[in-house]
């Protein structure tokens, strides 16, 4: 008998396309063992019996030419979803029913998925650990009392743990693929403007970016696939021809330039980081493709730089949430009243940290110093990579400084919880692509990522990359199951 | 004619202050959709029924521009003869109020759409140039309603987003009769462009007034007030008045004049403190994240500029060079686009004079009287255009004429077919009007014989006579002649 969660993507979809299997019959599977894994706290909302019935549905009239046909899928709570609460991992929207449907995940239903149930997230997508979350925190799969990383840690959990066959996330600085990193998953956070960003709660408007993640490269492409659109309801998204990245999927890397940029060996690091960094370097080089060291001179000031744009639009994006329309209100005896007690009380720690560092950078007095010059550093820090790349085609890197850390490990650190984000920040402020492929494990048996870098709008490139590494690693997660009695 | 001279100072014993004003004007950009989202934007509908998710500020909703809008703003700019900007940026302007769901405004801060231009004000005594500082577009915020509930104060979204253009003047102005000319010239600019209807009971047209005022011949400004959102003429004129001697008299007494944000209350006719430069809120204004720089192409704007109607400064001009009109009577014509369309429409086949003169004069003060728009005349102007032709041709005096008029407003009938029913028109027959002097001489012994005798001035009395009986159909000119010869016997 197969064991129907332990499928790919690919593989659900080629049973339900030989009639193997029904799509009842892996919605239910995948029902039952999310059922019986709460402790991992994945799920902020379950969806289980519009899921089922959906499933029945679509097995009457099954409909084959989709690219996701019945197939059960659930998504970080980021994405408003018609009908089903969207909470963003914030007490302030947590009764916050939408009536409508973010394009990303329209784009999903059309293509025949199910929605299975909204996923555990950093509040308002805050955090790299999903500790921030109202709804409390999500453990990793792959060790008790271990985070999945974040923002996007229910997604990463659940994946890891086969609650869903794969998932979309959001990545803002890191948001997809340190958690992918952090739970040996494929994560991939698509150039700005590639994916739509309408019905998405908004963390950083200049930064965020949907994106699949999955279980393995092929996955990916696929859901990249289907996930990507031009859409006239965002105006950043960006009028493209995108590619059938599953189709044009190859292992042929040869000739291929990749960059290793010496800035990102930083101090502190891991020996098997920089290990798992040199067996990737050998990997590429024996499919073929050309190693070539690179320079990204900015790189040090893109966390501080990050830490000033992201908490600046945060403190703007989340003015909307004040009580006065829809979510959480508190009773105040006057209009200010109510907005300080149902702010006070609707926000949580890291959320009002960022909305007091975005509303200082922007001060009058301060802008200019902090604001002003953090978008010039910004642009130095896209020059750094425009200039790279007239040299090579993709560049390689470690997705994280250290695996994942174990629950409470961080929360009252906040600087070292920023650095994890070091590798993957300079990317979302120079809006590129870029993926993160488990490679090894560390000697606690935690996974431990690559990241390849791209060219804007080169999803296929980096894709090509990550399916020749990835062939080469043979990487396999070892979960017990530990967390089902 | 003598030109008058301005006069427009505060005067306290032997000092004489000048008044500095410069005005935002918010303009409500005429556009059946919102400046970001596609809701409706009728005036007075049921409240919070033209609000959709963007409006509301739904998590996850973006702002997408409205081409029209931007269309509009740039016309707009084109008429005040001003800078197209190729490249310009929307911010957002934060703070916290119920009406705005956003918490914050989306504006244009340091690059607007719209850069320099002028406005040209014909005054009493002469013409002045106005300089527009520039023209931004920005969302208008939703309405609190706080005297409907006694515990709660409600919210009407239905003007959340609309778009506005502030236009912002340089600080030209001088006087109440100034701010007055350069709202309406500016409001027919808007209408002759239909970029902005101008109704300021409806609020599409509202202003911030910025005053100060310094001893007459001095070079500085002084420190100015801003009395926000003034939505009447004649409620800025007075706001001025009292604000600028409200200045003075601090002055007067040797006190500071702070730099503050007031409010007009017009019960009382008086301004008030509302908040000082030290409360001045922060905005905390950056580009905004959800919307690209605007790019306009050249192409963009020549398609534009060829929309672009006859605008009331060159139509004055016109008027004066091609139908001989006076400066004042070209400006009364212009400075509506409907009523000088009315005018155009009468003289197709009319005499200009005549038309120039029932138009400013019988017309306007039956619409004045029936307080109509031109558009609304009960007499078209090919009514108007045909009674003119009975006067020009001798058929009815101007006299009769006006008779006329009165019975034309209530159906709007053809003047021609009025004049024979009633049978008003004008005697012109020497015999007839022969038979009508010779009776008047007959029954007028004395005064015929006082005439005679040197009282010239009875003329006068003969000629009333001559309309009398001719109940007024008598053509003047030939009642005159005939008159003469037979007192002259």
């Amino acid at each position: 008998m197969i064991e129907i969660t332990k499928l790919s993507l690919c593989e659900l979809i080629k049973n339900i396309k030989d009639k193997k299997i029904s799509s009842y019959e892996i919605t239910k599977a995948f029902v039952e063992r999310s059922e019986k894994s709460k402790l991992l706290n994945s799920y902020i909302t379950e969806d289980f019996k519009s899921a089922l019935n959906k499933a029945k549905k679509f097995d009457e009239k099954p409909n084959y030419n989709l690219k996701l046909p019945g197939i059960p899928i659930a998504i970080k709570d980021l994405f408003c979803t018609f009908g089903v609460r969207t909470t963003a991992g914030s007490k302030i929207l947590s009764n916050f029913i939408p009536s409508y449907e973010s394009t990303v995940s329209k784009n999903m239903w059309n293509e025949g998925a199910i929605l299975l149930g909204k996923l555990n997230c950093d509040e308002f997508a805050m955090g790299s650990s999903n500790e921030t979350s109202f709804f409390g925190n999500v453990q990793n799969p792959i060790s008790k009392n271990l985070v999945p990383g974040g923002s996007s840690g229910g997604s990463a959990s659940a994946l890891a743990a086969n609650l869903t066959p794969a998932t979309i996330g959001t990545d803002t600085g890191g948001s997809i693929r340190q958690p992918a990193s952090f739970t040996g998953t494929v994560g991939l956070k698509p150039t700005y403007g590639s994916c739509s960003r309408y019905g998405i709660v908004a963390f950083a408007s200049s930064l965020d970016q949907a994106g699949p993640m999955t279980k393995n490269v092929k996955d990916c492409a696929l859901l990249h696939e289907v996930i990507s659109s031009y859409d006239l309801k965002d105006s950043t998204s960006i009028d493209f021809k995108r590619k059938l990245y599953s189709k044009e999927l190859s292992k042929n890397i040869k000739g291929k330039k990749i960059g290793i940029p010496k800035e990102y060996r930083v101090e502190g690091m891991p020996n098997e980081i920089e290990d798992l960094w040199s067996k990737g370097i050998e990997y590429v080089k024996g499919c073929g493709a050309e190693i070539l060291e690179i320079s990204l001179p900015y790189t040090n000031y893109a966390l501080p730089t990050y830490y000033i744009v992201a908490p600046a639009e945060a403190s703007s994006n989340l003015a909307r949430y004040d009580g006065v329309k829809y979510g959480f209100r508190s009773e105040g005896k006057n209009l200010n009243d109510m907005y300080e007690k149902t702010r006070s009380e609707g926000f949580g720690n890291e959320v009002k940290r960022r909305i007091m560092i975005g509303t200082y950078v922007l001060s009058s007095g301060y802008y200019d110093a902090y604001y002003l010059k953090a978008q010039k550093i910004r642009r130095l820090i896209k020059n750094d990579f425009d200039q790279a790349y007239k040299k090579v085609d993709a560049i390689l890197t470690p997705s994280t400084p250290s695996s994942a850390f174990k629950i409470g490990e961080k929360t009252n650190d906040p600087v070292s919880m920023y650095l994890n984000d070091i590798f993957t920040v300079p990317v979302n402020l120079a809006g590129l692509p870029a993926i993160s492929i488990p490679a090894g494990l560390d000697k606690k048996g935690y996974p431990l990522g690559l990241q390849i870098i791209g060219k804007a709008f080169d999803e296929q490139s980096i894709l090509n990359i990550a399916y020749a590494i990835e062939d080469n690693i043979n990487f396999e997660n070892n979960i017990s199951d530990w967390w089902i009695k | 004619m003598k030109k008058d001279n301005f006069n427009y100072y505060i005067k306290r014993d032997s000092n004489k202050y000048e008044v500095i004003i410069g005005l935002e004007v918010h303009a409500q950009v005429l556009s059946n959709s919102k400046l970001f989202s596609s809701s409706p934007t009728k005036f007075g509908a049921e409240p919070n029924t033209q609000v959709n998710l963007v409006d509301a500020a739904f998590p996850g909703m973006l702002p997408v521009i409205n081409e029209f809008c931007i269309k509009q703003a740039i016309k707009t700019g084109i008429g005040l003869k001003a800078q197209i900007n190729r490249k310009s940026v929307f911010d957002r302007k934060n703070y916290f109020y119920a009406d705005l769901p956003q918490g914050y405004q989306i504006s244009q801060y340091k690059y607007p759409i719209v850069g320099e231009g002028k406005i040209i004000l014909d005054m009493p005594y002469g013409q002045k140039e106005i300089g527009i500082e520039r023209l931004h577009l920005e969302q208008d915020a939703g309405k609190s309603i706080h005297d409907i509930d006694p515990k709660h104060t409600l919210v009407d979204l239905n003007r959340s987003g609309v778009a506005l253009m502030e236009i912002v003047s340089k600080p030209d102005l001088r006087s109440p009769d100034e701010v007055n000319v350069y709202i309406k010239k500016l409001r027919s600019i808007m209408r002759y462009l239909g970029t902005c209807d101008g109704n300021m009971q409806e609020g599409s047209l509202r202003a911030d007034v910025n005053i100060s005022v310094r001893a007459e011949g001095s070079k500085e400004f002084g420190t100015r007030c801003e009395i926000k959102n003034v939505n009447s003429i004649k409620f800025m004129q007075l706001a001025i008045n009292y604000e600028a001697n409200r200045q003075v008299d601090l002055l007067e007494d040797g006190k500071k004049i702070d730099q503050e944000t007031r409010l007009y209350d017009t019960k009382k006719n008086q301004t008030r403190s509302m908040r000082s430069k030290e409360d001045a809120h922060d905005y905390r204004y950056f580009p905004d994240p959800d919307l690209l720089p605007l790019e306009l192409k050249e192409n963009f704007i020549e398609k534009i500029n060829l929309e672009i109607p006859e605008l009331p400064d060159e139509k004055k001009k016109r008027f004066i060079d091609k139908y001989n009109l006076s400066p004042y009577e070209a400006n009364i014509l212009v400075a509506d686009k409907e009523t000088s369309e009315y005018f155009e429409e009468v003289i197709k086949k009319s005499d200009i004079k005549l038309a120039t003169n029932w138009i400013t004069g019988e017309l306007f003060a039956l619409l004045n009287k029936k307080n109509l728009e031109i558009t609304q005349s009960p007499i078209s102007p090919q009514n108007l255009s045909k009674l003119i032709n009975l006067i020009q041709n001798g058929t009815i005096s101007g006299k009769i004429a006006k008779t006329v008029f009165e019975l034309m407003i209530d159906s709007d009938k053809d003047p021609k077919i009025i004049v024979e029913d009633k049978g008003l028109k004008q005697e012109s027959d020497p015999k007839e009007l022969e038979k009508i002097v010779l009776k008047i001489i007959a029954t007028n012994k004395d005064k015929v014989e006082q005439y005679k005798s040197g009282k010239e001035k009875l003329f006068g009395f003969f000629v009333g006579q001559v309309m009398k009986l001719s109940e007024g159909k008598a053509n003047p000119k030939l009642a005159n002649d005939i008159l003469k010869k037979k007192l002259s016997k």
